[in-house]
């Protein structure tokens, strides 16, 4: 398993196509975060995000901020949420605006696997809980869109050594949830089998 | 009277204000004793790495006074009452509404209560029936003991609930609970404590599930046979290899809680409710003169 740094927004497809299932990824740049409500109006409700997601990396996230003026915040504590929820959003998100990268934690379920190979998309698993952590590596609140679905809002964060994030799901077809699921039903049959 | 009461309620919101940050910042020293030995067990590539970052993040934590987890959750309180406190349970109820709204503002804390149609946030993580109280009364006392307990939705998103029948037996309620933790995958982020409720009804089943989770790591419940069930569950679950964050490894559980009632002769049902591997908690007790005493548990 390889260890890479990726810079955010990517450029390069490439970028994205040396990443496999299992590999360690720590991340500079820009990151996007996003939640069930931001997608649901992007999506169900037919709104333009007014950011640019070309290249983006995704965070799933609701922050802890605090307000410092019109549209000015701080951190408190950013950490990151469950992704499954918003496993419907996967295509369109790549399809639609450019996305490269989705982070989140707990993993995507096996429908994510097809679009993010035919899109090029990753999906980044981070450790859900250790947002102490993740925010000291969040250097700056740099825009806020959509500030009504506060804490849900379309935030713009600038990350240094955001992680470390392990691909769960991979350009070239691999899930690393699909496999750890497959190995744990297989081993259910033999535990039902002696109780 | 009136006096002490209240400053009975400023104790008891007090209480709650406090209960409710250190619980979010401070995870207890059982649980870091039980993932230290997960750190040092787990052989997993990825499975170390996730230990790692947790263990790094508590330490992070403790150096800045930061929350663990950006989830501050649905503040749940379990109050035991005794019969001379001399504060009636319904301004118990305000006073932890009140400290947990305090809290949520001065720290601040992330608001996660919204109305659960509309979904619009209701305010400082206070709203209908919410903070979530429970309630046991004891005679002869007259102190108050306050358990806060932030539960988190990814792990409280992890909830089953299944009215196996008398035949089933123990078998059915452990191939539930395998089978509830393998689809849950990673979202509860493991590794975490399950709690289990065997018995009583469908909803006492749940409320029971709720209160193993509170419980401290290492503790074993004091009917044998529910201890060795809890000890089977514990050593089957870690046989699936979920791992942590549910990226395949040796640890899947840092313990499996059962907490038990006698139940019909028709009904055998079983609950599960996760706790994921932050799992928070904080106490306090409160004298009949409001004096307050915080304890890891009470």
């Amino acid at each position: 398993m390889a260890t890479h740094e990726v810079t955010f927004p990517v450029t390069d497809p490439a970028e994205i196509l040396k990443l496999r299932a299992g590999d360690e990824v720590v991340v500079q740049g820009h990151i996007i975060g996003i939640r069930d409500r931001t997608q649901i109006r992007i999506f169900d409700q037919g709104i333009e995000p007014p950011m640019d997601l070309t290249g983006a990396f995704l965070l799933h996230t609701a922050p802890g901020v605090r307000k410092l003026g019109p549209g000015r915040y701080e951190k408190v504590c950013i950490g990151t949420t469950t992704s499954a929820r918003m496993v419907r959003f996967t295509e369109g998100l790549g399809e639609r605006y450019g996305v490269r990268g989705i982070c989140g934690k707990g993993g995507f379920p096996d429908e994510a696997i097809d679009p993010m190979r035919r899109l090029g998309m990753v999906y980044f698993a981070i450790v859900g809980g250790a947002a102490a952590l993740e925010t000291t590596q969040i250097e700056e609140i740099e825009e806020v869109a959509w500030e009504e679905l506060m804490p849900e809002c379309l935030w713009k964060f600038r990350v240094k050594d955001f992680g470390p994030l392990t691909v769960g799901i991979d350009a070239h077809g691999n899930s690393l949830y699909r496999d750890v699921q497959e190995r744990a039903r297989k081993k259910l049959e033999d535990i039902y089998a002696r109780l | 009277m009136s006096v002490i009461a209240t400053d009975l309620s400023q104790a008891v919101e007090d209480a709650a204000a406090h209960l409710y940050v250190w619980a979010l910042r401070d995870i207890p020293q059982d649980l870091r004793d039980a993932l230290a030995t997960a750190r040092d067990r787990e052989t997993s590539t990825t499975g170390k790495r996730v230990l790692e970052t947790i263990h790094r993040n508590v330490e992070i934590a403790d150096d800045q006074g930061n929350l663990v987890c950006q989830d501050t959750g649905i503040a749940v309180y379990y109050c035991r009452v005794g019969e001379g406190f001399p504060l009636h349970p319904a301004r118990i109820y305000e006073a932890l509404r009140d400290g947990t709204e305090r809290a949520t503002v001065e720290h601040p804390l992330r608001s996660n209560t919204v109305h659960t149609l509309t979904r619009e946030n209701t305010g400082q993580n206070v709203g209908f029936r919410v903070p979530i109280v429970h309630w046991d009364f004891v005679p002869d006392w007259d102190g108050l003991d306050v358990k806060c307990v932030p539960k988190g939705s990814g792990s409280e998103n992890m909830s089953f609930l299944k009215m196996c029948v008398p035949a089933d037996g123990v078998r059915g309620i452990k191939e539930f609970v395998l089978d509830s933790i393998v689809g849950a995958g990673g979202k509860p982020c493991p590794p975490g404590i399950v709690g289990v409720g065997v018995g009583g009804s469908a909803d006492y089943a749940m409320h029971l599930a709720k209160e193993a989770i509170a419980r401290p790591v290492g503790t074993t419940n004091p009917d044998p046979e529910v201890a060795k069930l809890e000890r089977e569950l514990y050593e089957l679950l870690n046989e699936t290899g979920i791992g942590p964050m549910g990226l395949g490894g040796d640890v899947t559980v840092l313990a499996c809680h059962v907490e038990h009632a006698d139940t019909h002769m028709t009904l055998n049902p079983v609950a599960v409710n996760y706790q994921c591997w932050a799992a928070r908690r904080a106490s306090a007790h409160v004298a009949a003169d409001g004096a307050i005493s915080y304890e890891r548990d009470v």
